[in-house]
């Protein structure tokens, strides 16, 4: 299973995956414990819904049932196995 | 006899926790503080079947029992009895989110682990059903081993199943469920996991629907159309202040017109007719014409609260907040300051981040309040000529717009100096969980907006009024004798300070009468309003209408200082509310007297740059 990992902040819109991992040192502890509380963990199933594109704006993403916007900064610490349909 | 049963209502955020609490109370409730902190308590009553009382308490919405704000720190406290002044709940009402069971249930695991009887309301259940989701309430009821009840709390459906289920909980001798999962003591992954299985085990079916909310979503969150719809509402609102609000701020004005008139007509001309009419009834009056304006702006501000799009709004403005060291969360109590700095500064409570939170609350007194409107409103009126610029571009719309435009540029270079230098720490990040729409309930507004007319005429009666009747005392003793040349203006208490301190301002323009002014509307803005027709009305000893005020001020102003008195009031912080709760929610008098100090100091600058560029163009 050789997948190419992609971070979050690089994963093509509408695209499911899930997460593979996530870089808990790239983070600070309130942002980490944040993470954990909406539910980021290894496996759950993630998609990116929106983008605020101009000027590099936050992200909206699907994680499980719930839609969180993240800064691309976070975003990037995720790290994400794209599912091949 | 023993105090009425303990049910504490707990959740995750955006569970529907208040409208539940709504609807199991109704308008039995009670909005207090938790001594020592910021964070309000809301409790209220509500009758069991069975007709006895139970005082329900809501906690402020939380993720798990690890607080990471003071609000979150109540909830683990009230909810493992640490609470200093609460007593520990009978019971826990669990809120949780029907459609979102996998993040809700881990909250849950964590709350029903505490051992005190726990019955979970399975809330939202019709969005839910209505995302294509299948439900087994029993399945979870099992899993759980707590009782389970739907409920949709806007619609106020299951509302009497659950009392029934808390009637069980708190029924003496009532033997509580007391779970021994080990997991229960885990940690947070391991919760979460055990979370994800409950909730697979209660879920009958899932069909993939194309959901409302991603579909609004893909507008609302558009880079083009998403901005333009918030501009659209925005816009909107203001508009409807400005329009629908006028009508009846009027009707109030002329009725207490018709109060004071009365009272002229049973009275003797003494100087207790004086005080009733030109001190309380001009004073109160003054301040409820104003009530109808703040009701349509925090109506507007309720309904996108709860409809889910305020935190779309921070989304969008997230990026231009970063710019100068925010996040998009200070945009809510950003946008709440423009009906009043007071409840804006009340919701900076929901950003995490101190350094964050202390600069919103700084420049929340340069967003526009509504308290600014009237006294923009009368030198507009009087002052700017009424013509046309463009077609449908009036000059003293314009005008009015580019004061508040000056406020929102002033507050974001403020922000950005804050935080480079006051303020200054690593910019905390913008993570939030985006609610489904809903439809917000009627109920749940009127209450909402009943709580906020309670508050604002609570400052109303005290206050305000009150700081009318000190001015009017101030104008009128020690009162003149009959054969001086002096006027009453320049004999009285407020007339001599002003003539201590007018020269302080000469150099921006201000004369003495506004001097005067500024005095009695350090209370409050609005009161310079009443305060200048005060002034004008004693010293010309005629009626105090708006028309022969805006002829009194156009008569005695010069543009320039005018323009200089605008500019003032888009700086100045004239209010003594926003102090005080600057000083409850900093703890402490460093922040407000640091906010007095540098809001001054920029009003003076920037009145003084106003006034003379104007003077040398010639206005």
């Amino acid at each position: 299973m050789a997948t190419t990992l992609l971070s979050l902040e690089q994963l093509p819109q509408r695209q499911r995956a899930t997460v593979a991992g996530i870089a808990w040192d790239r983070l600070s502890a309130p942002e980490g414990r944040r993470l954990r509380e909406l539910g980021f963990d290894e496996g759950v199933g993630i998609e990116v819904l929106h983008r605020a594109r101009i000027g590099g704006g936050p992200i909206a993403c699907r994680i499980g049932r719930m839609t969180v916007a993240l800064r691309r900064r976070v975003a990037g610490a995720i790290h994400v196995d794209p599912l091949t349909s | 006899m023993n105090p009425a049963p303990l049910v504490a209502l707990v959740g995750n955020p955006n569970a529907g926790k208040s409208a539940l609490f709504n609807a199991l109370t109704g308008a039995r409730q009670k909005v207090g503080n938790y001594p020592g902190v910021t964070v309000e308590r809301h409790a209220g009553r509500m009758a069991l079947p069975d007709g006895r009382p139970v005082e329900l308490l809501d906690l402020p919405g939380t993720y798990s029992l690890e607080p990471s704000s003071p609000d979150e720190r109540v909830t683990r406290d009230v909810v493992t009895g640490a609470q200093a002044g609460e007593r520990l709940p009978d019971a826990i009402v669990v809120v949780v989110d029907a459609s979102n069971l996998d993040n809700h249930l881990r909250f849950t695991l964590q709350l029903i682990a505490l051992g005190l009887p726990v019955v979970v309301a399975l809330n939202m259940y019709d969005l839910a059903e209505r995302d294509g989701l299948k439900l087994d309430p029993q399945a979870l009821a099992r899993e759980l081993g707590v009782p389970v009840v739907p409920t949709v709390a806007v619609r106020k459906r299951g509302i009497d199943d659950l009392k029934e289920a808390l009637a069980e909980l708190v029924t003496p001798g009532a033997t509580a469920l007391r779970p021994s999962d080990p997991v229960l003591h885990a940690d947070i992954a391991t919760l979460q996991r055990r979370a994800r299985q409950i909730a697979m085990a209660a879920t009958i079916s899932e069909t993939p629907v194309r959901r409302w909310t991603h579909m609004l979503d893909s507008v609302a969150l558009h880079p083009v159309f998403g901005v333009l719809l918030l501009f659209v509402v925005l816009f909107v609102m203001f508009q409807a202040v400005f329009f629908a609000g006028a009508a009846p701020a009027d009707a109030i004005a002329s009725g207490f017109d018709w109060l004071a008139g009365l009272v002229k007509q049973v009275m003797p001309e003494s100087i207790l007719r004086s005080l009733i009419t030109d001190g309380a009834i001009a004073g109160v009056g003054a301040v409820i014409k104003f009530l109808p304006q703040i009701l349509i702006m925090f109506f507007f501000i309720l309904v996108l609260e709860a409809s889910g799009y305020m935190v779309r709004a921070a989304f969008l403005m997230d990026r231009i907040m970063a710019s100068v060291g925010l996040s998009g969360r200070a945009f809510i109590p950003l946008l709440s300051s423009f009906a009043c700095a007071v409840p804006g500064i009340m919701s900076t409570r929901t950003i995490e981040d101190e350094k964050d939170r202390l600069t919103t609350i700084l420049i929340a007194p340069l967003m526009t309040c509504s308290a600014r409107l009237p006294v923009y409103t009368l030198v507009i009126g009087a002052m700017i000529p009424n013509v046309r610029v463009l077609p449908f571009v009036g000059l003293q719309g314009l005008v009015m717009l580019g004061l508040y435009i000056m406020g929102v540029a002033g507050a974001f270079v403020v922000a950005l100096v804050l935080r480079r230098t006051v303020t200054k720490g690593a910019s905390s990040g913008f993570m939030m969980e985006m609610p489904k729409y809903q439809l917000p309930s009627v109920r749940d507004l009127a209450i909402g907006l009943w709580s906020r007319a309670e508050i604002f005429l609570k400052r109303a009666g005290t206050t305000i009024a009150f700081t009318t009747i000190v001015l009017w005392a101030l104008l009128s003793f020690p009162q003149v004798p009959r054969d001086s040349h002096v006027s009453q203006v320049n004999y009285s208490v407020a007339g001599r300070i002003a003539n201590t301190i007018e020269p302080a301002f000469r150099p921006i323009g201000f004369n003495r009468d506004i001097v005067l002014a500024l005095i009695p509307a350090m209370a409050a803005r609005e009161v310079s309003v009443a305060a200048l027709g005060t002034v004008y009305a004693i010293d010309t000893a005629g009626g105090d209408d708006e028309t022969k005020m805006a002829q009194t001020l156009h008569k005695r102003w010069s543009l320039a200082t005018a323009l200089a008195f605008l500019i003032w009031f888009v700086f100045a912080p004239q209010c003594i509310s926003t102090i005080a709760v600057t000083r409850r929610e900093t703890n402490g008098w460093k922040w407000p007297a640091f906010m007095v100090g540098y809001l001054f100091l920029l009003a003076y600058i920037m009145a003084g740059i106003t006034y003379w560029l104007a003077v040398f163009a010639g206005l």
